[in-house]
């Protein structure tokens, strides 16, 4: 199906501009009273919709375990190549030291970083979140690329679907008073 | 040897060159418009070639943003590339994940579940409508309607606000998979789009009402940069400047994809081929896609998103933290990818540009061995000397504008 789009043809009355010149102030004026479209920035923040991607952060476990176990998924599939992971063993004196690996560092330059989500999406410890925060500024370079401390800082703690180090006696995760998961919208 | 000096010489550099060797002695002259200026939406260098203010040749020149996406996806995986097809048409992005899903899924040769297909329809409506508001916005702009830009780029935000509630992120979508989409959309877009949908058409009529019987905007838009049927099949434009020139081609009727069959909606054509034309195909594309989006909202079958094949796309988190063979297989297809098989494929969308196509061909295994990506606004391009020439100075930018290009595609 197919459709011609119609030419108009102008008026002796359009041709003196003037209808145009009224009509627009018409409808310039009908646009005032109405409510403004546009914010005031910084002072008043936009909404964000649905499961926003911002900047990537690592968590913990309620108990306070840093969750990554630096299988490096993360690092093989950031298509920008924005982190970076110094695995090591856990030291000795840890109660699950031969149990799993953990990073010595984990760096994300914030600078390479697209927020695509990908790492999050292929974490298999539920270790990285994408948080809602958009404005991230810093006065050099450096200072962007996040290190472990400031990852995990970032991150807070985030209670995993299934409590890989106690299986029995967990609380569900939408027990009143469980930490709230940030990212949950998304399939992960 | 050849110098650095005598490599940049070739193509249209050298030819502004012996031109203005010419200009010497004659009365033309030779300026250059971009790659800084505004009406060139981005990063395009056109030289022209004047006499007085008649130009009578004009040679784009193209490159300035190229960042070899096409070498870069011979070293990724095929889902690793998809946020590099945010950046094509950085106008749509949406439209650019959709009709990359569909070339990579066309390799494979599967098939993905209706809703998939109806929320796909979506998505590329949606880029359908914002890239238009732009380009219609940026043409009113550009020959004096400023007014006309601010309402559309309000209803523009409007659907980036809509695409971060669906994929995350305004521009940057990423929203499909190979396979399905990264996940269902949420809840409250529903209603978003619904109440989109019942204001949007308001906006197109308070813009038809400014530009369409507007007797300055007429008089700059008719009758420039006239492309005959000819011409227009000749050089292969596609989308609405090739609908503009009267050919029906759409992609959407011709080759129906991703459900569009289940669709009923309108190919608006133009009649002369001058950017009025063109201008009015995309006031009517809008309207067409608000059909489309309604039919989509209305019959959205329910149903998994994603194809359940394990090998393509990932398994679900929540068995992936307990199942040992899910565990293997989100490893294998994270760090191998998919499995594709030997061959090659062409698939092409109607994207709000034109015809944006991805020509893949595997070896097998994870990364393509060469994709190329057939993109509108650089086919489109070509057909700039012809519509310029014979027209005034000024008239350049309607041309470009009526163009509607977007440097990002078309550099690649
Ligand atoms: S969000 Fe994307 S770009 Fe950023 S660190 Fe994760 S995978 Fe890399
Ligand atoms: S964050 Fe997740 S994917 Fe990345 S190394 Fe740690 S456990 Fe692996």
């Amino acid at each position: 199906m197919t459709m011609q789009v119609e030419r108009p043809k102008l008026t002796i009355w359009e041709r003196t501009y003037l209808p145009q010149i009224l009509h627009g102030l018409w409808l310039t004026l009908k646009h005032i009273p109405q409510r403004k479209f546009t914010r005031q920035y910084p002072e008043e923040k936009p909404p964000l919709h649905g499961a926003y991607r911002g900047a990537p952060t690592l968590v913990k476990d309620p108990e306070g375990r840093v969750k990554c176990v630096s299988c490096q998924l993360c690092e093989f599939v950031c298509p920008p190549k924005a982190i970076r992971i110094t695995p090591r063993a856990r030291p000795e004196d840890v109660p699950d030291a031969n149990v799993e690996k953990e990073p010595e560092d984990f760096v994300i330059d914030m600078l390479r970083c697209i927020y695509c989500g990908y790492c999050e999406e292929v974490c298999p410890e539920e270790a990285i979140f994408l948080k809602q925060d958009f404005a991230i500024a810093g006065y050099t370079r450096e200072e962007l690329r996040f290190h472990k401390e400031k990852l995990l800082e970032l991150g807070g703690v985030q209670p995993d679907s299934i409590w890989k180090w106690k299986f029995k006696g967990a609380p569900p995760l939408d027990a009143p008073g469980a930490p709230k998961r940030e990212g949950a919208g998304r399939k992960g | 040897m050849t110098t650095k000096h005598e490599m940049e010489l070739i193509d249209s550099a050298a030819r502004a060159q012996q031109v203005m060797e010419e200009e010497l002695a004659g009365e033309k002259m030779v300026i250059n418009m971009g790659p800084q200026h505004p009406s060139t939406h981005g990063v395009l260098r056109v030289v022209l070639e004047l006499d007085g203010e008649e130009i009578v040749n004009a040679w784009p020149d193209v490159g300035y943003l190229h960042r070899g996406d096409e070498k870069i996806a011979e070293n990724m995986t095929y889902t690793q590339f998809i946020p590099y097809t945010d950046r094509l048409d950085y106008l749509a992005p949406l439209a650019n994940n959709v009709t990359y899903a569909y070339a990579v899924e066309k390799l494979l040769g599967m098939d993905v579940p209706p809703r998939c297909k109806y929320i796909r329809v979506i998505c590329a409506e949606l880029a359908r409508i914002s890239s238009h508001l732009l380009g219609l916005g940026s043409f009113g702009m550009d020959v004096g309607a400023m007014t006309v830009f601010l309402y559309t780029f309000r209803e523009r935000e409007k659907i980036y606000d809509m695409a971060e509630c669906i994929s995350g992120a305004r521009f940057t979508t990423s929203y499909t998979r190979i396979g399905g989409l990264a996940h269902d959309m949420p809840p409250e877009f529903v209603p978003m789009l619904r109440k989109f949908l019942k204001e949007f058409p308001a906006t197109i009529d308070e813009v038809d009402k400014l530009l369409t019987r507007n007797r300055i905007f007429c008089e700059r838009a008719r009758g420039i940069g006239m492309l005959t049927k000819a011409d227009a099949i000749d050089l292969g434009v596609t989308g609405p400047c090739l609908r503009g020139s009267g050919v029906d081609w759409d992609i959407r009727k011709a080759h129906p994809y991703s459900s569009y069959e289940d669709f009923e909606f309108e190919v608006p054509l133009g009649s002369v081929g001058d950017s009025y034309d063109r201008y009015l195909v995309r006031m009517e594309e809008m309207r067409q896609s608000v059909r489309i989006l309604q039919q989509a909202i209305d019959n959205l079958p329910d149903g998994p998103v994603n194809s359940p094949d394990a090998k393509i796309l990932l398994p679900d988190k929540e068995a992936v933290l307990t199942k040992m063979e899910e565990l293997i297989h989100h490893f294998i297809n994270v760090t191998e990818g998919i499995n594709a098989p030997p061959g090659e494929v062409y698939f092409s969308a109607e994207n709000p540009k034109g015809e944006l196509g991805f020509y893949i061909v595997s070896k097998g295994g994870g990364t393509p061995h060469r994709l190329k990506i057939r993109s509108p606004s650089f086919v489109n391009l070509q057909a700039l000397p012809i519509m310029a020439k014979g027209h005034m100075m000024s008239d350049m930018v309607t041309i470009l504008a009526s163009l509607d290009f977007v440097m990002g595609e078309c550099d690649r």
